[in-house]
């Protein structure tokens, strides 16, 4: 019985506790960590007065959040207003229960796995538990009764549920691969093949992060926020605290989003080349650092993103979601299932060939001067009028 | 059941974040509202009228539809995905069946329309 009490009682308990408190702490330092990376990108300092370089600014904006006055309009709907936080948070982190993390470690003689649960549906729980967190920013655009959040709200809802679709038929392509849709025997399954599912599954990983980046409301796919002409979209009317909830629920969905990406095409917790014997020297890293190095490099792509791309327009970022991610993953699906067909010979064939043409792809890219800046070029007049 | 157990942890303890963290320092946050405080923000004009009485665009509620017809689609993948390699070529030619009731179907929305947002 206190067999029991243990691992199903005080074991899922004390992960839940640590999973969500440090998921709360590394949102704090993934805003410094983007300011000072977004700083260094449009060459300028960024927070830099706070403790040393600015190392200390996350604590700061925590307390002056926690301090600051909870405004509620006066003719808002004040139970949805205070219920709309709480329906974004909870979603967000409670996905964080799935994630596998890393596999089975020892503590104090108690041997669990680093992750707080596996079951055989977790891609599905993921799909179906990140999509709640609509609720949450349809119900906080409606409930401030002001026009910006009811825009930002409704634009909000219109783009999740527009690239809710292509990602997951890329998802299921990975299923077709893997044959499981538990997220730690999609692990295993790329290290019995020996195969990152990145290269059979390239196209599908650029429709995941693709459709990733659009859910989790990311630069270039920010609409809901445009501050330029939405003034933050749906949390227009949101101060203080409720705020900061909206902010932790964004950087914990981009972590989720980082680690699906991570589990489904970068194989989790392996190492490069799973099977590869003279690599085993990298085993000395252990496998959670393998998953949290993967993890962070994808957030780093995040922040890169959002210093590199301009916003889309709202009707290009329906027409890209509808009329070019949604045929080009059906496609996908088809291409994935045919390789299948084959077993594993199949699918490396499919990654060789996928991975050539993403190469002479880039190649080409580099070598072809873009047609439109020759047009640019010659429409220039080549005489300064006097 | 006991596997989804975690879940309800992760839940409450989600929960208890925010609500501890409004309750406690509701203690502590100044509170000093004022009619201009309290209206909704409209770039500094005053709201002439309220959100709710304005009408939205149909292309959002087209797209609602639209994505329930696609979403369920895919929740029919999911176990066909998962089953593939005991169907495979039985599967894929039943799949692409599938698929293509699903493409005339979005064809017919495209040239209706319905995906060009103007």
């Amino acid at each position: 019985m206190s067999e029991s009490i243990l691992y199903y009682g005080v074991i899922p308990a004390i992960k839940a506790v640590v999973i969500v408190l440090v998921m709360a702490t590394a949102a704090g330092v993934l805003t410094l960590f983007e300011r000072r990376l977004l700083a260094l990108l449009q060459v300028r300092k960024g927070p830099n007065r706070v403790g040393w370089e600015g190392s200390l600014q996350w604590v700061a904006d925590t307390f002056k959040l926690l301090f600051k006055e909870d405004i509620v309009p006066a003719k808002a709907d004040k139970v949805v207003h205070y219920l709309a936080p709480l329906f974004i948070i909870i979603p967000a982190m409670t996905v964080f229960a799935v994630l596998p993390w890393g596999p089975e470690v020892s503590f104090f003689g108690i041997k669990t796995p680093l992750y707080a649960m596996d079951v055989n549906i977790g891609l599905l729980f993921v799909l179906a538990v990140t999509t709640i967190g609509i609720y949450g920013v349809i119900l906080a655009g409606w409930s401030s009764n002001s026009k910006y959040s009811l825009i930002g709200g409704l634009r909000s809802a219109a783009q999740l549920i527009s690239y809710e679709v292509p990602m997951g038929f890329a998802v299921a392509a990975i299923i077709v691969m893997g044959q499981t849709l538990s997220l730690v025997e999609i692990i295993e399954a790329q290290k019995r093949m020996g195969l990152w599912f990145i290269f059979p599954g390239l196209v599908a990983f650029f429709l995941y992060f693709v459709s990733g980046v659009a859910e989790t409301n990311r630069t270039p796919f920010d609409l809901p926020e445009a501050e330029s002409e939405l003034v933050a979209g749906f949390h227009t009317e949101y101060s203080g605290f409720k705020w900061s909830m909206f902010f932790l629920s964004e950087y914990a969905n981009m972590v989720t989003v980082s680690a699906i990406a991570t589990t489904l095409f970068f194989g989790g917790w392996l190492r490069p080349f799973p099977n590869v014997a003279f690599l085993s020297f990298l085993d000395f890293i252990p496998p959670i650092i393998w998953f949290l190095l993967k993890v962070s490099f994808f957030m780093f792509v995040y922040i890169w993103f959002r210093g590199t791309f301009p916003r889309y327009r709202f009707d290009q970022l329906m027409a890209l979601g509808w009329k070019f991610l949604i045929p080009l993953s059906l496609g996908n699906i088809v291409l994935v299932a045919i390789a299948a067909l084959w077993g594993k010979t199949g699918l490396t064939v499919l990654g060789t060939i996928l991975t050539i043409a993403f190469a002479a792809g880039i190649f080409l890219a580099f070598r072809v001067p873009p047609k439109r800046l020759t047009v640019i070029e010659k429409s220039r007049p080549t005489e300064v009028p006097a | 059941m006991a596997d989804y157990i975690p879940v309800l942890f992760f839940a409450v303890m989600a929960a208890i974040l925010p609500v501890a963290g409004l309750g406690i320092m509701a203690l502590f946050r100044p509170s000093k509202p004022d009619p201009i405080k309290l209206s909704p923000y409209e770039c500094g004009v005053e709201p002439t009228s309220e959100a709710w009485d304005h009408r939205f665009s149909v292309r959002y509620y087209l797209i609602a539809v639209l994505f329930v017809v696609f979403d369920v689609e895919t929740i029919f993948v999911f176990p066909w995905a998962v089953m593939y390699q005991k169907l495979l070529l039985f599967g894929l030619i039943e799949m692409v069946i599938f698929l293509g009731i699903l493409v005339i179907g979005y064809v017919y929305v495209w040239k209706r329309g319905a995906l060009t947002w103007a």
